[in-house]
């Protein structure tokens, strides 16, 4: 069983979203479980600070020895950091998913939609692992 | 549904991610596949390999007819020696790559892909029907055991007599192995020395722990698909269905020599390669190395300024060059200004000859 923080939101790509009630800017990562699917993960794009993004965009990839994914913004808003050391050291979303291997920080505008609880993630997990 | 290896429990004991491959419950990792390919460059690895199929073919004509329904010189094969050969069709398609070992003067064993054996088998008796000599799939027989790396050879001379320091790259002989009869085979695809165990399915689980507590103290660790993908793609090894089909010869695919015209006898496919076999192909199978970090992947264009030259057929980060690799064919000529089409974006690479890894011997 793989490791869901029962403090974040959560989003039928394996996203994860911390902060979303404390104020204006979230964190996002990917989660355990989706890079154990993954496997070692080798190199990841993220998007460019000061973009904007609608909930649902594509904004990077993640690739692993096996396979490419892409990256969807969890929220909308605009993109106020990223995570240099995931992209120069990868390994990190396999050792550390929700700690230093975040990717990606947005100031939220509008209300997100569709996004998940801890317990309804844990559902969706458990029925495709 | 997949069909389990005998060694599925002991797969899931490890916690091993499985995966559906030809029809096979497979382990494609353990944990890290970076770690398990690193352990088999390093130290050792071992693999489940029994999906792959054992077709035996025996009888006083048996080399004949393997000289008939394969492009090789099989009855020119010494006992106890193998040889890397093809299948092709009529029209000199490759319908697999094989390894047949020459088991005595009337015993061969043909090992063929998993996702090829059924069809193989059938082909085979197909074509050994005019000649003394049975064929056999004894797939479900079988399990074979990989142990690949620079310290096979000590590992597994803890469980064994067998000479295995007389025992040639491409030999196999038979002999016993933790008290169980194994051919011992100097095979592998993973570009490293190494060894293929051919065991019976009941044999698998007492073998494979056998070998992991002997090999823990080497450094050996379990290995997935994934490296193995990974290993033989630095070999420059092909791949039935990425590197090989049936819509291309030996000869297109450069590995023409194992074509033997000179053999006595027709063969299938002999009239079509012939008149092949001096033509220039059209495109050739090289290796790339990205200069990014993105990985071209199978089936992705290869171009040269912005025009379609080519076609990647396996591609993966590399862990012996750290940077990503891939097999592609290529048109001729076009050897420089290469990239590949990565979702869009003309990713820069550098063509270069296989393999990209060679071991030290």
């Amino acid at each position: 069983m793989s490791n869901i923080p029962d403090d974040l939101s959560y989003t039928k790509e394996h996203e994860w979203v911390a902060g979303l009630d404390d104020g204006l800017t979230v964190t996002v990562g990917v989660t355990a479980f989706a890079a154990e699917q993954l496997g070692d993960v080798v190199y990841v794009q993220l998007p460019e600070v000061g973009t904007s993004v609608e909930q649902g965009d594509s904004v990077g990839e993640v690739e692993s020895t096996k396979s490419v994914n892409e990256i969807y913004a969890p929220v909308g808003g605009e993109i106020t950091e990223v995570n240099q050391a995931v992209v120069d050291d990868p390994g990190l979303v396999n050792s550390d998913p929700y700690g230093e291997g975040w990717m990606f920080k947005v100031r939220v505008e509008g209300d997100p939609e569709d996004l998940l609880s801890p317990e309804e993630y844990t559902a969706l997990t458990s029925g495709e692992s | 549904m997949s069909r389990p290896t005998p060694l599925r429990d002991v797969h899931e004991d490890l916690g091993a991610t499985l995966t559906d491959f030809a029809g096979w419950l497979m382990p494609l990792r353990y944990g890290s596949e970076s770690a398990e390919h690193r352990a088999v460059r390093e130290a050792a690895g071992l693999f489940d390999l029994s999906h792959m199929g054992e077709i035996f073919v025996t009888g006083p004509q048996a080399g004949e007819a393997l000289d008939y329904a394969l492009v090789g010189h099989l009855s020119a094969l010494t006992p106890g020696r193998a040889r890397y050969t093809m299948i092709v069709n009529e029209r000199g398609g490759v319908l697999d790559d094989l390894i047949v070992y020459r088991l005595g003067d009337e015993e061969f064993m043909v090992v063929a892909n998993a996702s090829n054996c059924e069809m193989v088998a059938g082909e085979l008796t197909e074509r050994a029907r005019a000649y003394d000599a049975a064929v056999e799939d004894r797939s479900d027989q079988y399990a074979l055991i990989a142990v690949q790396g620079p310290r096979s050879q000590e590992i597994l001379a803890t469980l064994t007599d067998a000479d295995l320091a007389g025992l040639k790259y491409y030999a196999g002989l038979p002999g016993v192995v933790d008290g169980r009869r194994a051919l011992i085979a100097r095979t592998g695809y993973t570009g490293e020395d190494g060894f293929e165990l051919f065991v019976a399915a009941q044999d698998a689980v007492p073998l494979w722990h056998a070998l992991m507590t002997a090999g823990e103290p080497h450094g050996l660790k379990p290995a997935g698909l994934s490296s193995r993908d990974t290993l033989r793609l630095e070999a420059g090894m092909p791949l039935y269905g990425n590197e090989l089909s049936a819509a291309l010869t030996p000869f297109d695919a450069g590995l023409g020599r194992v074509v033997k015209f000179d053999k006595p006898g027709d063969f299938v496919g002999r009239q079509a390669l012939e008149a092949v076999k001096d033509d220039q192909p059209r495109r050739r199978l090289v290796g790339l190395v990205a200069r990014t970090r993105r990985v071209p992947r199978h089936g992705y264009p290869v171009t040269k300024d912005g025009v379609v030259v080519g076609e990647v057929t396996s591609g993966a980060p590399s862990q012996s060059l750290g940077k990503p690799i891939a097999m592609a064919y290529v048109d001729a000529g076009a050897d420089s200004g290469l990239a590949v089409d990565i979702r869009g974006s003309q990713e820069p690479m550098d063509l270069v000859e296989l393999p990209f890894y060679r071991r030290n011997k």
